[in-house]
This record gives C-alpha cells, sequence and structure tokens, in this order.
C-alpha cells in the first residue's frame, strides 16, 4: 500500500490518513465512473437485455450486433460516412491547433508583458465567460451570415479560435513563469516572438494540453451548433449524424448505444494521451526560479 | 488634469505603446475574433435588452421596461430567481471545494495510477449523455433504482415520483450538477498542481511546516492562486447557467415551475416565445448576478494563505 504513495519527497505525510485518503478517493471513483461503465456495457448488450427493466448495469451476453446495424444504416447513406468522419476531424483539427496558438500568443502579452491597456482587456475577456451563450446565439448569426461564413467550416471553427477560456486558462499560466526567465530570454537577444514560442509555449506544455482537451471535446461535439450554420449533407459532422440516427426511435436503441461509445472514443483518447504527457513534461519544465 | 498636463499623458502613453506594439500584434488575431464573435453579441444583447424585438419587426426602445416587467410582473422569474440563488449558494461552494479536493488527492498519486483516477473522476463530463443514468435511478415507479432500494429495505411503502414531485426536484438536480461538477475547474487544478515547484515543499519542511494541512494552507494553495481564481470564474458561471439538467431531467417546463432556473426562463421567452428584448433583460440580470458572485469570490481568495 505504502508503495502506492512514492512519489515526491514524502515529507509531512502520515501512512494512515494516507490509506484513509485513498479508499476516500476509491469510493468516490466508484461512484462517478458509473457511466461509463454503463456506457460500454449497453453498447454491448443484445436487444433484449438493453430493454430489460430493471436495467442491468452490466452485460450478460455480450454482442457486436449493435455496431453491425449501425454499419447497415450507414452503408445505404446518401452522403459516404467517411465523409462526415473527414468533416468532424477537419473542424476539431484546424480548430483545436489555430485555438492553442491564438489564444497563447494573447496571452502572454497580457500575463507577463506591461503594455498600456493590459488591465482592461483581460477584465473585458473575464466579463465575456459571465455572459450566458443562450442569448447572444441571435446576433451571432446575424455576424456569421454577414461575413459570409454560412455553410462553410468556418462557422465553427472561427469563433472556436476565440473561445474565452482557453485565453484565461493560459494567462493564468504564464503568470507563473519566473519574469527572470524571460530576462534570460532577452538578454541573450530573442525578440519577443521568440521568447513567445521558443521559451513560454515550452514551459506551459501542461496548460496547452489542457487547452487542447477543452477544444476537442468541445468541436468534437459541435453538432448542435454546426447544425446551425452548416446546411449542405457533405458539410456535417458524425455528431450530427449520430443525433440522426437517434431519432430513429425505438428500433435504433442499439445502435444508438453502440454510436454513445464510438463517440467517446475519441475524447478519451486525446484525454489520455494528453494525460500522459502532462506527467512527462513536468520534469523538464524549467519553472523553477 | 490641466491640458498640458494631459497632453504630456497621452504622450507617455502613445510611447509606451509604440515600445510595446509587438504585444498588440501577438494580440490582435485572438482579440479581432473575441470581438466579432463573443464581444460585439453580448454588447449587442445588452442593448436588445433595453427594446422590443421579436425578431420579425425592427427593435423599438422601451427602456427599463423589461427589467420593470422582470421584477414587478413576472412571478415565474421570482420563482426562477430564487431556485437559481439556491442552487448556486449551494453547489457552487461545494463543487469548488470538491474540485480542488480531488484535484490536490488525485495528484499525490504516483503517474499510472493518477492518470486513471483523473480519467475517471472526469468521466461524468466526458460522457455525453449521463442524464439517462440518473433517469433510471430517480425513475417513478418501484423498478427505478432509488424507489426500489427505499422499498425493499423498508424505507418506503410505494414509489416516490421524484422528478415530479416539488419537494425532491431541486434537490435531485443539485446532487447531479455536483456529479458532472468535476470538470473544467477539476482539470485547470490538476494542471496548476503539476506546476507547484517542488522545492518550496522542501523549504517549507525546513522552515516548520508539519503536516500535510499546513503545506497546503501554506504553500499549494497560494502557489496555485491563478487557478483557484480561473475554477471560481468557470464553477460560478456553471452553478448560476444551470438549465440543460433541469430541462432534461424533470422536463421544461417543470411540475409548478419548481425546477425553474433563470436560464431555464430565458430560453423560454428566446427560443419558444421570441421575445429577445426581454430574454435579453433577463441574461442581463443574470449577468449582473453573476459579476458581484465573482468580486466578492475574488476578494476572498486574495486571503488564501494568509
Amino acid at each position: 500500500m505504502k508503495a502506492i504513495f512514492h512519489i515526491r519527497k514524502r515529507i509531512n505525510r502520515s501512512w494512515l490518513v494516507d490509506m484513509l485518503l485513498f479508499f476516500l478517493l476509491c469510493g468516490v471513483a466508484c461512484f462517478m465512473g458509473l457511466p461509463l461503465v454503463f456506457t460500454i456495457s449497453n453498447a454491448f448488450k443484445p436487444i433484449d437485455e438493453i430493454f430489460l427493466f430493471p436495467p442491468r448495469l452490466l452485460v450478460h451476453h455480450p454482442t457486436w450486433n449493435n455496431f453491425f446495424a449501425l454499419k447497415d444504416i450507414f452503408a445505404d447513406s446518401w452522403v459516404p460516412f467517411s465523409r462526415y468522419v473527414f468533416n468532424t476531424f477537419f473542424i476539431a483539427i484546424i480548430g483545436t491547433v489555430g485555438h492553442v496558438i491564438i489564444a497563447s500568443a494573447a496571452a502572454y502579452p497580457l500575463a507577463k508583458i506591461k503594455f498600456p491597456g493590459h488591465k482592461i482587456l483581460f477584465h473585458i475577456v473575464v466579463l465575456s465567460l459571465m455572459f450566458t451563450a443562450y442569448v447572444t446565439q441571435v446576433p451571432n448569426y446575424m455576424t456569421i451570415t454577414w461575413l459570409g461564413l454560412i455553410n462553410t467550416y468556418w462557422a465553427v471553427i472561427l469563433p472556436a479560435f476565440g473561445m474565452t477560456l482557453g485565453l484565461y486558462l493560459m494567462k493564468q499560466f504564464m503568470e507563473q513563469i519566473p519574469d527572470s526567465l524571460l530576462e534570460a530570454a532577452r538578454i541573450d537577444g530573442a525578440s519577443e516572438y521568440r521568447t513567445f514560442w521558443q521559451t513560454v509555449m515550452p514551459i506551459v506544455r501542461p496548460a496547452w494540453l489542457t487547452l487542447i482537451i477543452f477544444s476537442i471535446q468541445g468541436l468534437w461535439t459541435s453538432g448542435a451548433v454546426s447544425h446551425k450554420f452548416i446546411y449542405s449533407e457533405q458539410l456535417k459532422t458524425v455528431d450530427y449524424v449520430f443525433g440522426q440516427v437517434a431519432s430513429g426511435g425505438l428500433v435504433r436503441t442499439g445502435p444508438v448505444a453502440a454510436i454513445t461509445l464510438l463517440m467517446m472514443i475519441v475524447p478519451i483518447t486525446v484525454f489520455i494521451v494528453s494525460q500522459s504527457n502532462i506527467i512527462q513534461t513536468m520534469s523538464t519544465s524549467g519553472l523553477k526560479e | 488634469m490641466s491640458a498640458s498636463h494631459l497632453k504630456e499623458r497621452v504622450r507617455l502613453v502613445w510611447r509606451d505603446m509604440k515600445k510595446y506594439k509587438h504585444a498588440y500584434v501577438l494580440l490582435a488575431p485572438y482579440f479581432i475574433i473575441f470581438l466579432t464573435f463573443t464581444a460585439f453579441p453580448v454588447l449587442m444583447s445588452v442593448a436588445l435588452s433595453f427594446t422590443n424585438f421579436n425578431m420579425l419587426q425592427s427593435p423599438e426602445w422601451v427602456g427599463w421596461s423589461n427589467y420593470a416587467k422582470l421584477f414587478v410582473n413576472d412571478d415565474i422569474f421570482l420563482i426562477s430567481l430564487k431556485n437559481t440563488l439556491l442552487f448556486a449558494a449551494i453547489t457552487g461552494p461545494i463543487s469548488y471545494m470538491a474540485c480542488f479536493l480531488f484535484a490536490w488527492l488525485v495528484n499525490e498519486l504516483p503517474p499510472k495510477i493518477r492518470a486513471i483516477m483523473t480519467l475517471i473522476l472526469y468521466a461524468p463530463s466526458i460522457s455525453g449523455n449521463t442524464y439517462l443514468i440518473w433517469q433510471l435511478i430517480f425513475s417513478g415507479d418501484s423498478y427505478g433504482f432509488a424507489n426500489s432500494f427505499l422499498m425493499n429495505w423498508g424505507f418506503s411503502l410505494e414509489p416516490i415520483q421524484w422528478l415530479q414531485d416539488t419537494k425532491y426536484m431541486l434537490v435531485i438536480l443539485m446532487i447531479v450538477q455536483l456529479w458532472l461538477s468535476l470538470g473544467t475547474a477539476f482539470l485547470a487544478f490538476i494542471a496548476g498542481l503539476q506546476n507547484v515547484d517542488p522545492t518550496l515543499y522542501e523549504a517549507g519542511a525546513i522552515d516548520g511546516v508539519r503536516n500535510r494541512w499546513q503545506e497546503l494552507w501554506f504553500i499549494t494553495l497560494p502557489a496555485m492562486r491563478p487557478q483557484l481564481l480561473f475554477g471560481a470564474v468557470i464553477q460560478i458561471a456553471s452553478s448560476f447557467a444551470v438549465a440543460e439538467i433541469s430541462m432534461n431531467l424533470v422536463g421544461f417546463p417543470s411540475v409548478d415551475y419548481a425546477a425553474n432556473t433563470i436560464v431555464t426562463h430565458l430560453i423560454d421567452y428566446g427560443t419558444i416565445r421570441f421575445e429577445m428584448g426581454y430574454s435579453s433583460a433577463i441574461a442581463t440580470v443574470l449577468f449582473a448576478i453573476m459579476l458581484l458572485t465573482n468580486l466578492i469570490t475574488q476578494r476572498l481568495l486574495r486571503k488564501v494563505g494568509e
């Protein structure tokens, strides 16, 4: 048991409290993990188990039938399924890469350069976090129409570049970078742009991995948003199509369970990969004074 | 301030602006997008709150009358306001502390276990339609998990209509919200904890920090103040803007409006009745409440570690 808690210098830790906290954590984890278990097991349930009442948490006779049924549904769809997959990946990847770079570029001066207006600009950003998105839908639709972005990928991607959350998170992280490190880079003759790109960006890797998780997650399930701005069937996303399948009613319950699992896989994979990266980069972050 | 003074100041600011022009270059792409897709719609919505706008005719200026109607003439808004405040007052602080507590506990684990644990705790936020499982638990007949448990153990004799009974609705929503709350702030805290300089702990041990709780208060918390501020803004926003779980679990509108919140009220007027001016006024009121709460919270957070 003690081996579980071997990390860091184990100063100021008592073994008993470690144990207690660990069990508390395990208990909470069981509770939180329920939907994950339920979604996975549902996808493999044969039709009679899906409709079983009261429902069972775990599958008793796992089957791939739901996935095959899904394949059949897409086999005779008008636009090939691969096209939807491409659209989704395109929006998620371009949106995320652009967001991380653009938000970080803006966060650096806000956090570390005392230029005139830096406080006001940041306050405006924070304020906007507190305004609910439901009412800004109408003005947003108008702006996107004026800009001629209707029915293009950009109607979803461009607003994602300017997500407030990313800038805020990045700025808060960059504030922790010691000024002396930046001074050193400047004394070595680096321009502000190079300081940003070669000194600041590598240090805040844990933060941009967190940003990537949020951004992918948001864009991956952006079906509802894209549905408003994108009308062509060829440009629609997987998320949207899955919604269509789900609206097929009772007969589609099995395939829908399979879909739910498939939709979860990408965000979870991104999450796992980023997580292990966050941990690795820490040892070389150079954040020490 | 005299004219020459003012001129001098403008000159100085202008000099600084030129000196830091690279800062503006770095900011430009973000702020152009931010202004177009976030700031401008927000301003427009605030402006619309003083008008009568139904999306068909052009808006007509009505001054403060939307706001007057909200507080004097709209009983359902007052119920929503009460619900939202109660909801936020309970789930806000608890979820915020839970985010930090679990991030902190997870961070003590070795890397592999930590990654798995983080994933499990974060799971409710990732997996899309997690309401389903709560509908099963609080299903109104005797087969629902909660009812069958209570009846099997003799706590109650007949099934409780959890999601229709006005006594239970708000409480259930709070439980679900808390369960969903290990999201954005939780991840930000984990990343923040990773950033705390380990030498600080060694220095702390030498300076007489005796146990993990002291370590937490005097070293960990102050070192991650930026993330704590970030988390507060996020948790406050999510505890005030609750709507979707209410609409999905107890229906929209809920029985006797017992689980109506400010945002569901806003959705009602915005997307069903198309009274954009009125719904903008609702949003503006919510915005003002959140702003005030944030100011108070930020002030409290500055005292951490003192």
